[in-house]
């Protein structure tokens, strides 16, 4: 009975946040934008991520280089072993693990943020000035994430396959350019799109989940439980739409 | 046109089940300052969202020079509120931008004025309010009295016909708090501002109120000058002024 009721939980949940979707699309396309208060935003999500998506895209790299030719020895053909890694890195990994990274750090933040500004009245001060909250504050977000999580996405699936050349070059000796050709070899046209794909959908769902969380805090006791929430949501909403895509792009395309 | 800048008639508000304001009436003269006084968690900022259609009344109506503002659609509610300068409670100076883009952040947002001609003005403003050479700072390199004051300027700096102080007074020291009360004497006298000044100091109150009203437990339970109060025959208003725990109103009543 409790799972049933946590479904019907989660389904009322994305009921309710589908109407905060649809106020922030409509602002997406009306009155003009802030150019500044965007770049902030870029720099925040997008750039400063950088560091802490290149380090663990860079060790995932090599874990699954590692695991992989341990599967791979069973039937002596570790020369596949840049396919393999660049494959589960583009289509699976380098989008997942990105985006898991970015709801944490970015996300987490943008919940708090607009929570202490809700609960410091700052919310309201804008409504009193004639700037509607939705317009400032959620759209340069889910703009900046738009843009800045493909681009997070293919930086971190290329240092993947780094780390797996790193592997591969010290323990197979395989040298760089074949590394390089089996790689690109391997990935076609729609690995790489399906993984674009996931990386707008996952950021589009990190930016409405940590904003629409932000709204909710009325005391400051609150703020701890968005933020919670905000990361919480943002994971399970993650892995729901990555499965549903992962069956969506493998039907489409056996 | 009439002498009432704002009429408030049988305005009720309800949060979930809990009866925050109960058939409240009032009207604040043009060109006067209007005092509304009461214990904390009396509505008192509650009343004042509804005055400035940051809430909507569930019963009752709110006229602003003339327009029952509880009628109008989110575009000309914002229209009317441009009308309201508003220095909130805690300030809610926006953290994220420097005092000069705070002060200028009506300009910034609703005119097509430069940015020299808007440093120039803020410069003006903040004058005004006996600030300077603060503009590229940040509200949290401020202390809590410069903070109220650089809220006053961005509430003025657009030249509203009323201006609203929710708690002016509070959480400041002394003589910041001397500060603020003449600065608000100054401003009405000078620009003939209808203002709106709501709190629980009752000796700053009466420093300021040409007229004032009393709310407890969400109704007004006296309205009139401070001659009026001197006379009034109820005992809940004389044991507010005079400060005592003793009387009809208890402890725990709001």
């Amino acid at each position: 009975m409790r799972i049933i009721e946590r479904l019907g939980s989660l389904l009322s949940y994305i009921g309710s946040i589908s109407f905060f979707v649809r106020d922030t699309v409509w602002w997406l396309f009306v009155r003009r934008k802030d150019v500044k208060s965007l770049l902030r935003e870029i720099i925040f999500i997008g750039i400063d991520s950088f560091f802490l998506v290149s380090l663990i895209a860079f060790f995932i790299g090599i874990i699954i280089a590692f695991q992989t030719a341990y599967q791979l020895k069973e039937f002596s053909s570790e020369i596949h072993l840049a396919s393999l890694v660049a494959l589960s890195l583009v289509r699976e990994l380098g989008p997942v693990i990105s985006s898991l990274i970015v709801a944490a750090r970015s996300g987490a933040s943008i919940t708090a943020g607009i929570g202490s500004m809700k609960i410091s009245e700052q919310i309201d001060a804008l409504e009193a000035f004639g700037v509607e909250p939705i317009n400032y504050l959620v759209v340069p977000k889910l703009i900046s994430l738009l843009v800045c999580m493909p681009l997070l996405v293919i930086y971190a699936d290329f240092l993947g396959i780094l780390g797996g050349f790193l592997v591969a070059s010290s323990k197979f000796a395989i040298p760089f350019g074949l590394y390089f050709r089996m790689t690109f070899d391997a990935l076609q046209f729609k690995d790489i799109i399906s993984g674009i794909i996931k990386s707008i959908c996952f950021g589009a769902t990190i930016a409405f989940v940590s904003c629409y969380e932000g709204f909710r805090p009325f005391s400051s006791s609150d703020v701890s439980i968005a933020v919670t929430y905000s990361v919480v949501r943002s994971f399970i909403l993650i892995i729901i739409f990555d499965c549903i895509l992962t069956a969506m792009f493998y039907f489409m395309w056996v | 046109m009439s002498s009432k800048m704002i009429e408030i008639e049988g305005v009720t508000k309800y949060f979930r089940e809990k009866k925050v304001l109960e058939g409240v009436n009032l009207s604040i003269n043009k060109g006067e300052n209007f005092l509304i006084i009461g214990r904390s968690g009396a509505g008192k900022t509650v009343l004042l969202k509804n005055i400035i259609g940051l809430l909507t009344p569930d019963e009752g109506k709110i006229i602003v020079d003339g327009l029952d503002i509880t009628k109008l659609d989110k575009k000309d509610l914002e229209d009317v509120r441009l009308q309201f300068g508003l220095v909130f409670q805690g300030s809610a100076l926006f953290d994220f931008l420097t005092i000069e883009e705070n002060v200028g952040f009506f300009l910034y947002q609703h005119t097509g004025l430069s940015r020299p001609e808007i440093r120039r003005k803020v410069k003006e403003t903040l004058a005004l309010v006996g600030l300077e050479k603060i503009e590229d700072l940040y509200p949290h390199q401020l202390s809590g009295g410069m903070k109220k004051r650089v809220a006053i300027a961005r509430a003025i700096i657009y030249n509203p016909k009323i201006v609203i102080y929710d708690e002016p007074t509070t959480g400041i020291d002394p003589i910041a708090v001397d500060k603020v009360v003449s600065l608000i004497e100054d401003l009405h006298k000078h620009f003939a501002i209808t203002s709106l000044v709501v709190t629980h100091d009752l000796e700053v109150g009466l420093k300021l109120a040409d007229r004032l009203a009393f709310l407890l437990g969400g109704k007004i339970i006296f309205e009139g000058n401070q001659q009026d109060l001197e006379d009034t025959k109820d005992e809940r208003v004389k044991q507010f002024i005079k400060g005592s725990s003793a009387g009809p109103i208890k402890e725990m009543e709001v």
